[in-house]
């Protein structure tokens, strides 16, 4: 009987990966895993289909933006459960801001479709495969990615206030 | 939106179409939405109709999309709790007091187990809200008005008792980080006790308007259905995955604020139909009442917040006189705390799924990036897969029973 926790989790990923395994991390009890945009659905498949792990059930996904990592500016980072053993792991993929075409998940989950559509929404995260990619929440006609960081919520034409004082 | 414009009037049944099932090989297009009475908020589907049927269904969503998740990279993090309120909010305190849990997560904050029951209370207290808002409102969509203007009485009841909580009704953002802003008063003991007294009756009193009505059962049966393997494809969680069968509940599974103190079933459906998912919340109510009495029997003594001077706002009086609690109070208010950079993701069970958040601090006075998990726009997808092929008022029930509310879909 093999207990599945995050060491035996880490392992069967490292196994799998290789050398594309980047990074990992267990933090707050989730054993969190750097890879690339490559291996990326190699890895969730390997999980899903796993006869021992079973991560079938993605939790969410969402888009990330670092305009300081030059090079891996963005990122797109995947929760998956499995329902049977109670575990939980994070993925994360970081990529250029110029070279942001990731293959799409909607090949392993169908829930995928609106979590990648969002991120490509709010980031815009290309999903290659994907089979409706276009805005979801936001207007068709907007012309960029609102939550990535160049975009600020106030308008940073504004003069007439100064927040120096307040550490902002 | 551009769709309406690019989808042509009866267009061929050419592509992807069934020609064999229509008479005419024709489709018509439907515009339901986007402020259609019978949908109870702002959703658009444009449907494709084979006569009576639905053929296809083209969703749009992002009516009422306020940017949450932007809006939480600018503020504090006691300043978040009301942008949840906005989330789900028919069950505002579940939301707020979720976010409150991610934060103690983070800071791997001590909290007193009165907190832990006095939030059980609040929260399953907003669960019975949330149902009885979802479940009545399946009766009005079949044209049962009587079980809905009766039952709301218990939804006025329970809104009375978070206003003793809190202050105020709808959008509540109840507690703080640590525990609460106040302790329970004693007009919200009794109201408490009253309600726990009385509200079995109520309850019995719409189950037997509609649980074993035959006009009701025959309406809703095979209304909607999703296989449990579909469910979990996508993503559903909550009652919804529930009435297909697979007994998911994070209370039970990833137990927070003592949830594995109380005894209770997890209640679940057959074949996750629009049936199953008002039954799975009738007896989700009973169940939350059950744990409502267990807390409150036992709610523990001491304090009604955690020791956090750093995230807990320090008594008004103190404030006046003592500096320390001055200059605490100063930071919270300005949001100047310090916090420890990490990455956590907790859920909570909401009322209407696995509601998540996905925080990134970077450790400075915001979150680096929060993303909420919000079961409905995750499930709202099977939408279209759920109705095909059905008529268009069952399309009317199978949404109201799916619980989809607009302010959690577009965030």
């Amino acid at each position: 009987m093999i207990t599945i926790d995050n060491n035996y989790l880490k392992e069967q990923i490292a196994s799998h990966l290789g050398k594309q395994l980047l990074y990992s991390e267990e933090t707050y009890g989730m054993l969190c895993v750097e890879t690339t945009k490559e291996s990326i659905i190699s890895l969730l498949q390997f999980l899903k289909e796993h006869s021992e792990l079973q991560m079938s059930f993605l939790t969410t996904m969402c888009g990330i933006h670092y305009p300081d990592h030059k090079g891996k500016e963005l990122g797109v980072t995947y929760h998956l459960h499995s329902l049977v053993n109670n575990i939980r792991v994070r993925v994360k993929i970081f990529f250029s801001e110029h070279d942001c075409v990731v293959p799409t998940a909607t090949t392993l989950f169908d829930t995928a479709n609106w979590m990648e559509r969002e991120a490509f929404d709010f980031y815009g995260i290309k999903f290659e495969g994907h089979p409706n990619l276009k805005r979801i929440l936001n207007v068709e006609h907007m012309n960029y990615h609102p939550l990535r960081k160049e975009y600020p919520l106030e308008d940073a034409t504004r003069t007439d206030k100064d927040d120096h004082f307040f550490g902002r | 939106m551009n769709d309406i414009a690019n989808i042509p009037n009866n267009n061929k049944a050419a592509k992807g179409g069934d020609s064999k099932e229509s008479i005419s090989g024709e489709f018509t297009t439907l515009n339901l939405g986007p402020t259609h009475p019978a949908t109870h908020g702002i959703f658009q589907n444009i449907l494709q109709m084979d006569g009576e049927r639905i053929h296809s269904t083209e969703q749009t969503i992002g009516y009422i999309h306020r940017a949450f998740e932007k809006l939480a990279e600018r503020r504090p993090y006691n300043q978040i709790t009301p942008i949840t309120d906005r989330l789900n909010y028919c069950s505002s305190p579940i939301n707020n007091i979720g976010w409150q849990l991610t934060v103690e997560k983070l800071i791997q904050a001590d909290i007193p187990k009165r907190v832990d029951y006095m939030r059980v209370i609040i929260m399953e207290l907003a669960r019975i809200a949330d149902h009885i808002i979802c479940n009545s409102v399946i009766g009005v969509d079949t044209g049962a008005m009587t079980g809905f203007l009766y039952i709301f009485q218990w939804r006025e009841k329970i809104y009375e008792l978070y206003e003793e909580a809190c202050g105020t009704r709808l959008t509540t953002n109840v507690g703080r980080i640590g525990g609460f802003e106040r302790d329970f008063s004693p007009t919200f003991h009794t109201k408490l006790k009253q309600f726990i007294k009385d509200f079995p009756q109520g309850l019995q009193e719409f189950s037997n308007l509609l649980e074993r009505n035959r006009i009701f059962m025959d309406r809703v049966i095979n209304c909607g259905p999703i296989s449990a393997e579909r469910a979990l494809a996508y993503g559903f969680t909550g009652p919804n995955l529930r009435a297909a069968g697979v007994d998911y509940d994070v209370r039970v599974m990833n137990p927070y604020c003592s949830y594995n103190d109380f005894d209770f079933t997890i209640p679940l459906g057959t074949q996750g139909d629009t049936y199953d998912r008002f039954m799975v919340r009738q007896q989700e109510m009973w169940e939350s009442l059950k744990i409502i009495k267990a807390a409150y029997e036992n709610l523990p003594e001491g304090k009604y917040h955690a020791d956090l001077p750093d995230f807990y706002l320090p008594p008004k009086d103190q404030v006046y006189h003592n500096m320390e609690a001055l200059i605490y109070h100063f930071k919270i208010v300005m949001g100047e705390t310090k916090m420890p950079a990490g990455e956590v993701y907790h859920s909570v069970e909401g009322g209407n799924g696995e509601l998540g958040y996905y925080l990134v601090s970077d450790g400075g006075r915001t979150p680096y990036r929060l993303h909420f998990r919000r079961p409905c726009f995750i499930y709202y997808q099977a939408y279209p897969e759920m109705i095909k092929g059905a008529l268009l008022s069952d399309a009317i029930l199978t949404m109201s029973s799916m619980n989809v509310i607009a302010g959690e879909l577009d965030a």
